[in-house]
């Protein structure tokens, strides 16, 4: 089994939610997620963000769900750290 | 999420508590002073029928309510698309099933809600005295003596009401729309009351 441990995201989103709703809502996938949020560029309407995302098996589907739910938009996805563990039986 | 915190977060993101706000105070305006001439018409005439009354002022009532409802639904639906456009251009990213979409679609209706329902409810409550004395409750004054202090009370509330949101004295607000309403009256029986 392969497991997601650290992914490095490049977001656009409007300015609302703001940055602290944003990332306590990806926070909320999951029980152990670590989420950290930089806010890199911002015009009128909208924010580019770079959100890191560290867990002991981050669900990258139910990620990109509520970043949509949150009007956001993947760009890229720069950094991912994943490790292969025995299934357990 | 339950649905007052999503009520809260659509709001929040859409930037609109304040519209909602004033579409509160303007209409429920609107509606204590429609009132207020309403009842002070009647009082300067000659007596009429409690149910004639009643009847006038539900139905001065309910049309700013569907009037509320109605025009703040149309116009706010329009901005909020209008709103919703100019984000997924710049997004370049359809966005019907975020957030902004889901506010979109319900921001409109809770508006108009507040913009209805803010002149019919001070409508209604500045009649109850009519309907309670029709219903045979005893009254120490008229009911459409009644009624106008009510109508008063509301006013000064909404001026109270008004003060706190801008930070000012809350007396002072409420003295200020009460002039208003004072206004109201004299003018009614400059031009109503020959």
């Amino acid at each position: 089994m392969v497991s997601v441990k650290r992914l490095v995201l490049d977001i656009l989103k409007p300015h609302q939610p703001d940055a602290l709703e944003f990332s306590c809502t990806l926070a909320k996938g999951g029980d152990d997620y670590r989420v950290g949020l930089t806010v890199i560029e911002m015009d009128e309407n909208t924010e580019t963000i770079q959100v890191v995302i560290e867990g002991s098996n981050i669900n990258f589907e139910a990620i990109q769900s509520a970043i949509t739910s949150m009007s956001g938009s993947l760009h890229s996805i720069d950094v991912v750290e994943v490790q292969s563990e025995p299934d357990k039986e | 999420m339950n649905p007052l915190s999503q009520i809260r977060f659509l709001l929040r993101i859409t930037r609109t508590h304040g519209i909602v706000r004033r579409y509160f105070v303007v209409n429920g305006f609107d509606g204590a002073l429609t009132m207020l001439g309403l009842i002070m018409g009647f009082l300067i005439s000659s007596s009429a029928d409690l149910s004639v009354i009643i009847n006038a002022s539900l139905g001065a009532a309910i049309a700013l309510g569907v009037s509320g409802v109605s025009s703040a639904y149309v116009s706010e639906k329009a901005e909020r698309r209008r709103a919703l456009g100019e984000l997924e251009d710049t997004m370049i990213t359809d966005l019907q099933e975020s957030a902004h979409g889901e506010a979109a679609r319900w921001v409109p209706m809770l508006i108009a809600l507040v913009n209805g329902s803010a002149p019919l409810i001070i409508s209604l409550l500045i009649i109850s005295p009519l309907w309670l004395s029709r219903a045979g409750v005893l009254l120490f004054i008229s009911p459409l003596y009644a009624a106008i202090i009510i109508a008063f009370l509301l006013i000064f509330l909404l001026g109270v009401f008004l003060g706190r949101v801008s930070g000012i004295s809350w007396l002072r607000s409420g003295i200020q729309t009460l002039l208003i309403a004072l206004v109201t009256i004299l003018l009614i029986f400059l031009f109503a009351g020959g």
